[in-house]
């Protein structure tokens, strides 16, 4: 992805996020509370599933921009994805987060991290809010 | 100061997170080299005579460490691998025993997560109440908040001598004092300080006193307990095996080595206490009262130039310490970090290991420099002209 581009969608998104703050009706949510190994990354994110749609997901807390900004997509891009849906788009991310052959063109806006690999410390600031999508799926016996 | 006896120093890089640990000078690496080149051998187990050399100076660090710290005897001196292992052992080695159950012991919620959870563990085995002394404004320990909060139950108050984000220096001696009259035992964490200044344990009446030797350019996997002999006696070892026992029969019986050695199960890391000996020498040969003097004046020096900087927040300026806890409002302080990881300046970002002190300060998360002998102003006037760019933070790290 083009370096201004790639800039501007993780700022974008880390200064205006999707969905930061809880919903009123949170008590229908599932809550996942992530927690990065260097403790300084602190996100919980509220993921409601309805028929096998992830319907709504909102997030809040403390993080860098690269957590915020890829907490922010996942919320935007993952809402209406049938959970079948998402587990195909989250190996999707996670082939390029590893370097391996993966779909550009599903990605949309994730793609803003197609060079995080190059920076191993912040690769896991880019996987960090994944793992509430891991949860739903594990949740529901799709992994 | 010294910064030719540093060998990592020759690569571009300034060094600003001592308060996590310190560079190690070429002596100290010599002298870890040496024992592993030259002279390996066990402690206290053979007769020849590199074991004998060995003993020698292994015991002979214990004592460098009684006068480091101006204890009576080297008796009192216990190595253990850090000062987290020496905070739990008089936690679980003491004061299990010791204490009972609704009995008081006092900390704050600056202290380090290492004089924290293992009281809360206590706290939840056997029903001790942790309490915390409120801060003052600035953050610190005051005698006046200390005695509010103490009742017929305190037993032990426990806190760091200096601590590791505000980095304010807490009146030991008049805890010390105050605790003796009352009965109360002082456990204090010396982690952040002995490392950058003269401590005398006799003059705070520590009962117990913590420290680390790689924050204080030694090895990694050493630190020391110091505990009033009489104390070290009745502490149980949280570790038995070869080298601490009298006797073992086949019917059940044993005993246990007199403190310290009781406390040397298995075998010590020889090289880490050697090197920590090496370590000592270093500092007290430049001077420990020149390089707490050092430090203060690098950290009044940057608290002047970050006021030059706008859009800035200092969260220790009153302070007198080595350290200077600081955000560029707006950003995330693990954003700054790798910002200034950009142009080689290692700093830390987060709550470091004092996940309670945003009560106190009202802020999670912060970067922190803390300095050590071998920083200079020149390195804060390189760190203040990247600070002064800093519109170009995201542009640099995205």
């Amino acid at each position: 992805m083009d370096p201004q581009l790639r800039r501007e969608i993780i700022l974008n998104n880390y200064q205006n996020p999707y969905h930061k703050g809880f919903p009123e009706d949170d008590e229908n949510y599932i809550r996942i509370r992530t927690n990065n190994e260097s403790c300084i990354d602190d996100l919980t994110i509220l993921l409601k599933v309805e028929d096998g749609v992830i319907q709504k997901i909102y997030f809040e807390g403390d993080a860098c921009a690269i957590s915020t900004s890829a907490t922010s997509i996942m919320a935007s891009q993952f809402e209406g994805k049938t959970l079948q849906e998402a587990k195909s788009l989250l190996e999707e991310y996670e082939a390029m987060l590893d370097e391996k052959p993966y779909h550009e063109e599903v990605l949309e806006e994730l793609n803003a991290y197609d060079e995080i690999y190059k920076q191993p410390n912040r690769k896991k600031c880019a996987l960090l809010p994944f793992r509430a999508i891991h949860e739903v799926l594990k949740q529901n016996g799709i992994e | 100061m010294n910064r030719e006896d540093f060998p990592i120093l020759q690569h571009d890089l300034i060094y600003f997170d001592n308060g996590a640990t310190t560079l190690k000078p070429q002596c100290m690496i010599d002298a870890v080299v040496d024992y592993y080149s030259n002279y390996t051998a066990n402690a206290h187990r053979g007769d020849y005579d590199n074991s004998l050399k060995v003993d020698l100076l292994y015991e002979g660090v214990r004592t460098k460490v009684q006068h480091l710290i101006d204890a009576e005897s080297s008796n009192e001196i216990v190595f253990t691998k850090g000062c987290t292992e020496s905070l739990n052992m008089v936690v679980f080695g003491f004061m299990k025993n010791y204490l009972q159950p609704g009995d008081e012991v006092l900390i704050t919620k600056a202290e380090h997560a290492s004089n924290v959870l293992p009281w809360l563990e206590l706290e939840k085995k056997m029903g001790i109440v942790v309490k915390y002394i409120p801060l003052s404004e600035t953050n610190e320990v005051t005698m006046e908040r200390l005695e509010q909060t103490v009742t017929s139950r305190t037993k032990v108050i426990s806190l760091a001598q200096v601590t590791n984000v505000i980095g304010d220096l807490r009146p030991v001696e008049q805890i010390g004092e105050f605790c003796e009259k009352h009965h109360i035992l002082f456990v204090v964490d010396g982690a952040q300080s002995v490392p950058h200044m003269k401590v005398s344990v006799r003059d705070m009446k520590a009962d117990f006193f913590t420290f680390s030797a790689h924050k204080m350019t030694g090895p990694t996997g050493v630190g020391v307990l110091y505990g009033k002999y009489e104390l070290l006696q009745a502490m149980e070892p949280l570790e038995v095996g070869g080298g601490m026992n009298s006797f073992f029969e086949s019917d059940g019986t044993f005993a246990y080595h007199d403190a310290p050695s009781k406390f040397d199960a298995g075998t010590p890391n020889i090289a880490g206490v050697i090197g920590f000996g090496a370590a000592i020498d270093f500092l007290q040969s430049i001077g420990l009262d020149k390089i707490h003097e050092h430090e203060l004046e690098l950290k009044r020096y940057l608290v002047q130039e970050l006021e030059k900087v706008p859009g800035i927040t200092v969260y220790n300026k009153e302070v007198d310490g080595a350290i200077v806890a600081f955000n560029i409002d707006g950003v995330f302080s693990q954003d700054t970090a790798v910002y200034l990881n950009h142009y080689h300046i290692c700093v830390r970002a987060g709550n470091h290991c004092a996940k309670m002190l945003k009560d106190e300060i009202k802020v999670k998360n912060t970067c922190r420099i803390s300095f050590y002998l071998y920083n200079t102003k020149e390195e804060i006037d390189r760190l203040i002209a990247v600070l002064q760019n800093k519109e170009e933070l995201y542009n640099t790290i995205l």
